[in-house]
Formats: structure tokens, sequence, C-alpha cells
């Protein structure tokens, strides 16, 4: 293969491998973001205890935690089939990644809500806060930093499971790694492409961390 | 216009119930500074925490402004906490939010326009003295800053009482004396009743006319703050109020006083204190006129003798054997 052919497969490597990223990482936060609060809220103690909740939530999370995600992506090929119409390509990889990533996405954000100073959750239930107001101008804005910490760890997690789209004949940087690496012996666009995937992880874990640290203000500056 | 009737609090755990407070009657009247003192784990937090119900009283009524707070719907409780400033040992501000923005807080939430919330905050940060620290985050802030912002969060929607758990505690002496006089302050001038938990005396003595003296879950002794201080009735209330050596000091200052002649005796070692500590016995210092020549002293000093005559006697021995001369003084009427 020459360059001229190499370099649109790589750009179009990339470009799947963000759009499989970015989506999934969206979708996870939309479903595990809810799941956290609640997790958080409804502990012993906490906002508005409700030990059933928390305990079926707990085990669900806990479950789908558990599972492999090979292991998860075969199991769950019916949902995939029910939500995208179809168990392979990228669309149905993005159901299984979601179905994986959202109860990790919603644990940590659980354990960064948990690390805020329960005096100030007091202090705001002293001036009259609702539980709702507690959550929205309280907790997240004072986790905001480990909460950022926490979408750089879930996005280039989510990030390393991409390959594995070649399973279901997705497409991808992984994909190019694999499939010309260990079928076609092409080994320049399998390093080419790993070395893309380890830049793009890099990208994201400095962006959001630097993020995280200009606009934490319990660092003085 | 706090009331608190039979009010008691019961932890339940699976180790076993914790009353951690029981039997508590009391009244807080409009402008009072109410200081309320007991040892640690004598249940001061919890009572407190049931005035504005961040703790749920497992017996009894708390009353506040006229209403029993136990039967206010979700709602109802909300508003009435924005009558209820409370100051922390801890300051709990916002740590993202900046002095001003944790003063706007609390006007947020009872939805106030944000202009007019703005200069609200900023004549609270001059009523504290932090005017210029309005854009300063409270990592950037010394502690006795940082109580003052929690002070000016806490005033901000017009309370009638402020609640004070151990604000001062961790603060070093001097800060404390200037929050305090702060406390003091507001109390005078916006006419806000305050309420002090404490396990120092010396903050009762500085700012509250009244107090009750909170031991192990109950109070065990209340009334104004002269009164307690110059009567105490239990053994807790004297063991507050005269810390330092412990149990057995002679607080109570009798009628009897001497007057010491110093002609010339050694001064290396402070007369005053080594005697009060030696004898467990406070003096009080009526008079002095002294003055030390090459590390001798001379002049004269009339001291107040404690009431209690063993007391009394330990002090005169102590002196009788350092060769202290000294005479009976005359009460002048
Ligand atoms: N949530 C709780 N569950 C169980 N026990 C509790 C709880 N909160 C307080 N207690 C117990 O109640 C007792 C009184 O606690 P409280 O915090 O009111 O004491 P305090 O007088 O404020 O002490 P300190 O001066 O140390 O702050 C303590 O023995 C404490 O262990
Ligand atoms: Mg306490």
């Amino acid at each position: 293969m020459t360059w001229e052919q190499i370099f649109p497969l790589l750009g179009q490597g990339v470009i799947d491998t963000l759009v499989v990223t970015l989506v999934s990482t969206l979708i996870a936060y939309l479903i595990g973001a809810p799941i956290g609060v609640i997790l958080y809220g409804t502990a012993k103690g906490s906002l508005f205890p409700n030990k059933p909740v928390n305990a079926v939530l707990g085990v669900i999370v806990n479950v789908l935690r558990s599972i492999p995600f090979i292991i998860l992506l075969v199991l769950t090929q019916p949902v995939a089939k029910a939500i995208v119409g179809t168990k392979l390509g990228n669309q149905a990889f993005i159901v299984y990644l979601v179905i994986a990533a959202a109860p990790f996405v919603a644990r940590m954000i659980e354990s960064s809500l948990r690390e805020v100073d329960g005096g100030v959750i007091e202090a705001a239930q002293a001036m009259g806060s609702s539980n709702m107001q507690i959550i929205l101008k309280v907790l997240i804005p004072e986790a905001k930093p480990s909460l950022l910490v926490g979408s750089a760890i879930a996005v280039t997690t989510i990030l390393g499971y991409t390959p594995m789209t070649y399973l279901v004949s997705g497409g991808g940087l992984g994909q190019l790694a694999i499939q010309y690496g260990l079928y076609r012996s092409q080994e320049e666009i399998m390093y080419l492409s790993s070395l893309l995937l380890i830049v793009l992880v890099q990208i994201m874990q400095e962006t959001i961390s630097a993020v995280a640290k200009r606009t934490d203000k319990r660092i003085r500056n | 216009m706090i009331e608190l009737i039979n009010v008691a609090k019961t932890y339940k755990s699976a180790a076993g119930d914790f009353t951690a407070i029981r039997n508590i009657n009391l009244t807080i009247e409009d402008g009072d500074v109410f200081g309320i003192i007991g040892l640690s784990g004598a249940g001061k937090s919890t009572l407190v925490r049931c005035i504005n119900l961040l703790e749920v009283p497992t017996e009894g009524e708390v009353i506040f402004d006229g209403q029993s707070m136990t039967k206010l719907s979700k709602k109802e409780l909300l508003t009435a906490r924005q009558k209820i400033g409370m100051i922390f040992q801890g300051f709990n501000l916002l740590s993202q939010r900046t002095a001003l923005g944790n003063i706007l807080y609390p006007l947020e939430i009872a939805g106030m326009p944000k202009a007019k919330a703005t200069k609200r905050a900023m004549e609270l940060l001059d009523l504290v003295g932090l005017a210029d620290k309005a854009k300063s985050y409270p990592s950037q802030l010394s502690g006795g800053q940082k109580q003052r912002v929690a002070i000016a969060r806490a005033l901000a929607t017009d309370p009638k009482v402020l609640l004070c758990d151990e604000a001062t505690s961790a603060l070093d002496p001097t800060t404390t004396v200037q929050i305090l006089d702060l406390l003091a302050e507001i109390n005078r001038k916006l006419g806000v009743t305050i309420v002090v938990i404490t396990h120092e005396m010396r903050v009762v003595e500085k700012i509250c006319n009244r107090v009750a003296v909170i031991d192990s879950s109950e109070i065990v002794e209340e009334g104004p703050v002269s009164e307690v201080f110059k009567h105490p009735k239990t053994a807790i209330a004297r063991k507050l109020i005269m810390p330092q050596s412990g149990e057995g000091i002679e607080s109570v200052l009798g009628s009897r006083c001497i007057r010491i002649t110093f002609n010339g005796s050694e001064t290396e070692e402070p007369m005053v204190s080594n005697m009060t500590l030696a004898c467990r016995a406070a003096v009080n210092i009526v008079f002095a006129n002294t003055r030390t020549l090459d590390g001798k002293a001379h002049g004269q000093m009339v001291l107040q003798l404690p009431e209690d005559d063993s007391a009394q006697a330990r002090v005169l021995d102590y002196l009788r054997m350092r060769n202290i001369s000294f005479t009976e003084e005359v009460e002048t009427k």
C-alpha cells in the first residue's frame, strides 16, 4: 500500500475511534450520572436515604461491572439489536460500550460526590436548601475537580476498549491495527494506528487534567 | 422566641440506642446571647442541631418564632431555616466559590434577584470587615477571615437567630476575641439572637448574658452568666469555670483583704501566680504599687482573698513560709 492509501485509512480510523469513544462516553454519562447521584443520595445518612433502592441499584451496578467486557458484548447482543437494529458495526458497539461503562461511571460519580465535605452539605441544609439545590449548587460544583478527573479516566478507559469493535466488524484505529498487523502483515499500519491511539489517550488525559487543575479553587494561586 | 420543651434525641444504631440529649427545657429570649457549655460529647451539637431540625428530635417540641418546627411541612421547614443562621467550627464554606459567591448562595436559595443579592452580599462583606476580599476563594483566606465570611453568609437572609457551634474553637485566642466581638456587635446592632455552643468558659464570659450547662445529655444548670459564675451549683460548672488546674481551685472571692509590703525582697519568682498555683486559690490584686530595683521589690500590694476559709489559710501560710510580711486591710466603705 502506498502512503496515499494509508493516510485516508488512518484518518478515517481516527474519526471512527473518536466518534465511538465520545458518543459512548456521553451516553454512559447521561445514564450513569443520575444513577451515581441516586446511589449517593440513597445511601445511609445521605440526602434521601432509601435502603431498597440503594441496594437494588448497587447490585445491578456491581453485577454489570464484574462481567468481563467481551462476555458482556456477547450477552447483550439482543439489546443492541433492539436499539440500533443490528448486532454488528460501530453503532452496535456503542451500545455494548455504554452498557459496560455506565455502571462504572455511576460508581465514579458516587465516589466523587462522597468526597465532598459533609460540613458543607450541612451548612447548605441549615440555609434551607432543598435536596435538588444541594445536588446542583453544592455537590456537583464542589466535586467538579474530582468529577473531571473521573471523566478523564472514563474516556480513556472507553477508548482502550474501542479496538474490540473488530469483533463485531466495526471500524477504527484498533480495527486497523488488528487487521493489518495480525492478518495482512502491514506492520507500518499497525504501528501507526497504535501510535495514534496512544496519542489520543494522552491528549484526552492531559487536556481534562489541565482543566481540572486550572479550575480547582482549592489550590492557592 | 426559641423554646425547647422536653426535647430528647436518641440515635439508633445496630450497636444499640444512644440518647445524646434528654429532658431539655430551654427558653431563649429575643436578643439573648445564650451560651450552651459542656464537655466534649455532652450533647451540645445535637442540641443546637435540634433547633433548626438538622437533627429531628425523637421527643418533645421545638418552638421557633411562634411555630412548632417539628410540625412544619418540608417546604415550610426550608423557609423557616432561612430565618435561622448557623456557623460552624470548620467554617464549611463552599471551596469552589469566592467569598462573595458564598454569601450569594443563601440569597440564590431564597430567590433574590442577582443584582439585589450582589448589593446585599457586598454590604455584608463590609459589615464583617472583608470588603476587599470579595473575590478571594476560601483557600486564600485565614481561619478568622473564613469565619467572617461564614458569619456574613449566615446573616444574608436576615435571620432572627444565629446558631454558633464551636465557632471559635479552631481559632487562636486573638482571632477568637475578634470574632466574639463581631458576634456581640451583630447582636447589639442587628438585634440578632445568638446561641453560642462552646466548651470554653471564656467565650461565655465574653459575650453571653445567659448560659446553660449541659452534662451527660442533660441541662444541669441554667441562668444569667453572672449568677452561674458567682455561684456555680454543680461540680461540672465549677470545673468549666476554672478549668486550668482541674477541680480544686477556689475561685470565689471573699471580702477579706490583706496588704503585702515588699521591702527589698527577692523578686525572681512571679509571686502572685506561683501562690495561686501552689495554693489552688485565686486572689484578686486590688491595688499594687511596686517597683523593682536591682532585682529587689519595693512597694505595696493589696490582695483580696478567697471566700473559702481553708483556701485563705493556704494563702496566708504560703506568705508566712516565704517571710513575706502582710497586714489585714480594713475595709473602707
Ligand atoms: N449521628 C449519630 N449517631 C450516633 N451517635 C451520635 C450521633 N451524633 C452524635 N452522637 C453521639 O451523641 C453524643 C453527643 O454528641 P454531640 O456531637 O452532641 O456532642 P458535643 O457536646 O457537641 O461534643 P463536642 O464538644 O465534641 O463537639 C456523643 O456521644 C456522640 O457520640
Ligand atoms: Mg459538637
